[in-house]
């Protein structure tokens, strides 16, 4: 996973509640079995007409949004499917932040496993936030993740939180399971326990499946 | 000790260490795993030169991208076969139990798991699959993961999860005839929007749940997450054990006397505190559909399409009004008589014995009309059989709809079955979203019963007028 400390990048704005998994990566194209290779289809619907070609009036076929690395949008953001293909096709197509009032269970933590930060703040901030993104080529938005800072383009800034534990793995660059493998021996120990209080707890065998 | 709610006994009883930020590492009893969410997780677990901490404990079954006919013949879609040959490679070389294509057991995850007694009271059950929420119905705290987390499951037998919020919704009143779980899970989605769960975990309680059967418990909870709540639950009950009693993987004899009085233990404590309850009577209900591209956009058969101009949110406002152009609807009009091409009955929200038989009841000694499309996917093989033992396919296939092999199918089209361009569908799954059923298809949610009434039809119709 790639670290996540400062970005300073253009945004781009999705103003819509509820943007939902299938609207980020349809279906039919989470066939793949690598994790590379999704940006060209996200917000598929959207972005290219029944031939294939780039609609234009997507956002995020115009200029400079398509090099948006952080998207500012509304409610909701991401809600339906738990398909991790939703942050892995947003940072394949080099999405690192995504902004909005509040996010799917799911997704948001699908975003953090994959070096894309969700940052949570209300309407009116993202309101603002948008007017941002429409100062021109040149404006950007910065996100400091140890300041847990965004800064204007104006030079104002705007605190964000952000989960102590979740902060330190996107900073470091390390996977979740490296983390828990430090507990270990407590997850021996609930499984010992277990066993001695639900001796009937069952286990699947494979010779019943295929007799 | 303080009263405590079935999610508290859940989250209390497979905490095995608590972070210092809230999190825990929660153990993991179950980890159901299918094609299309796994590959990338295996992939990983390879590189890192891990291996499952439990094989013992998982299960993986082919669902998603199964064609529904001529299961013996190669998949014709290269990338579905990949991903199938994929998940076929990973199970031999990790050890994983499963459950071939071929096999009768094989269906769709989350009716599979119940029906073979993997699925059980008290335990904690993962899948990356957003509706694991369907689970909940046994009792136990189940939830859709993404696929690092599957990784993390298949490494470590646990997850990094922080504890949810206590929803309570409370189903009381006597349902009019021809209302069913699906029907009731849409009114409350309507209710409470689809980000109302955000952060719980739904209990559905009243006298309507305590009375249900389980296939209708496992569709409210289904859709819990449509409301957006991490899961849905019902307390175990009679109904429950019943239902479990000598399916293949389920406790046997003492054993199963044991676990049973561990399960009654589980129920809700007397004066368990909620963060929020949410009461619903639906001694009026009426058959419910969705007009819009949401499941919360649900109205009943007898209502007419909402009208955005009464919205005073302008970005909602807007939405709405896309959604009325994407389904080819305009403001006032009822919603009965939209003629449909097509209908599906099937998806792990409906597709069990139960839906089947509510469905044939409609279809028999009829025919569906000329230019609909009517599909029934039974939601496993073992269910297929079953209705085939009843004589419901021959109702079925007597009345002109397609019987096909089991699977997800036409609820998200990553298989050959799915709708043309602008083609308008009643269907018994759980999503509306924009192209969920085929690229700029046009999807109304509706229980197996309305489903089945719209083939006969052609069009959108109540189905309390074919009873």
């Amino acid at each position: 996973m790639e670290k996540f400390d400062i970005l300073s990048a253009i945004a781009a704005p999705l103003l819509e509640a509820n943007i939902d998994t299938d609207k980020i990566i349809p279906a039919r194209f989470l066939k793949t079995i690598q994790r590379s290779g999704l940006g060209k289809f996200a917000f598929y619907a959207q972005r290219y007409d029944e031939n294939g070609n780039e609609n234009k009036d997507f956002i995020l076929n115009r200029e400079p949004y398509r090099h948006a690395q952080i998207l500012i949008t509304y409610e909701n953001f991401g809600c339906g499917s738990s398909r991790e293909h939703a942050p892995w096709a947003l940072l394949d197509m080099g999405i690192r932040c995504v902004i909005a009032p509040s996010f799917a269970d799911i997704f948001f933590n699908n975003s953090f496993k994959n070096g894309i930060l969700p940052i949570v703040l209300p309407r009116a901030i993202c309101d603002q936030l948008v007017e941002d993104c429409k100062l021109g080529a040149n404006a950007r938005i910065t996100i400091d993740l140890k300041k847990q800072q965004i800064i204007r383009p104006n030079g104002e800034t705007i605190d964000f939180d952000v989960d102590p534990l979740r902060k330190q793995l996107l900073l470091d660059g390390m996977d979740d399971i490296a983390q828990t493998l430090q507990y270990v021996k407590e997850i021996d120990q609930f499984e010992e326990k277990r066993k001695e209080n639900q001796p009937w707890f069952p286990s699947i065998q494979s010779k019943e499946l295929n007799p | 000790m303080k009263a405590r709610t079935l999610f508290d006994k859940l989250w209390d009883s497979h905490v095995v260490e608590k972070l210092p930020n809230g999190t825990s590492v929660l153990y993991i009893d179950r980890h159901l795993v299918h094609e299309v969410t796994s590959p990338q997780a295996f992939e990983g677990l390879r590189m890192s030169h891990r291996r499952l901490r439990h094989p013992e404990a998982t299960l993986a079954v082919i669902d998603h991208n199964v064609p529904t006919t001529d299961r013996d013949q190669p998949i014709a879609e290269e990338q579905s076969r990949q991903q199938i040959e994929a998940l076929q490679r990973n199970v031999k070389e990790f050890d994983v139990p499963f459950i071939p294509l071929l096999s009768d057991k094989q269906g769709i995850v989350h009716v599979v798991g119940p029906e073979q007694g993997v699925s059980l009271p008290g335990m904690t059950i993962v899948c990356g699959d957003s509706h694991t929420s369907t689970h909940g119905a046994l009792g136990a705290l189940a939830f859709g993961i993404g696929t690092s987390e599957v990784e993390h499951v298949m490494a470590t037998q646990t997850l990094l999860q922080k504890p949810a919020k206590n929803l309570k919704i409370e189903i009381e009143g006597t349902p009019k005839v021809g209302i069913t779980a699906k029907d009731i899970i849409l009114a409350v989605i309507g209710k409470i929007g689809t980000a109302g769960g955000t952060g719980h975990v739904i209990e559905f309680t009243g006298s309507v749940v305590r009375n249900m059967d389980m296939a209708g418990r496992m569709t409210l909870c289904n859709m819990a997450i449509e409301a957006g709540a991490r899961a849905g639950l019902v307390a175990p009950d009679e109904i429950t054990f019943e239902y479990i009693k000598g399916r293949p993987f389920a406790p046997k004899a003492k054993d199963f006397e044991q676990a049973v009085a561990y399960w009654r233990t589980l129920a809700t404590d007397e004066g368990a505190h909620y963060d929020r309850v949410v009461q619903i009577n639906i001694n009026d209900l009426e058959p419910m559909i969705t007009w819009g591209n949401s499941p919360e956009d649900v109205i009943p058969i007898t209502g007419k399409v909402p009208d955005p101009a009464e919205i005073a949110d302008e970005s909602q406002r807007k939405r709405k009004q896309r959604m009325l152009e994407y389904m080819g609807l305009k403001p006032g009009q009822p919603i009965k008589g939209v003629k449909i091409d097509a209908i599906f009955i099937g998806s792990c929200t409906n597709s069990r014995i139960e839906d089947l038989r509510i469905a044939a009841q409609i279809a028999k000694g009829r025919k569906v009309a000329d230019h609909v499309w009517a599909l029934v996917v039974p939601g496993s093989g073992l269910i297929k059989k079953q209705a085939e033992a009843e004589g419901l396919d021959k109702i079925f296939k007597e009345a002109g709809f397609e019987w096909r092999e089991a699977g997800c199918s036409m609820c998200l089209a990553m298989n050959p079955d799915r709708l043309q361009p602008g083609q308008r569908c009643a269907s018994t799954s759980n999503r509306n979203f924009e192209g969920r059923q085929g690229p700029d298809s046009r999807t109304h949610l509706v229980s197996p019963a309305m489903a089945a009434a719209a083939a006969i039809k052609g069009e959108l119709t109540d189905v309390r007028e074919m009873m």
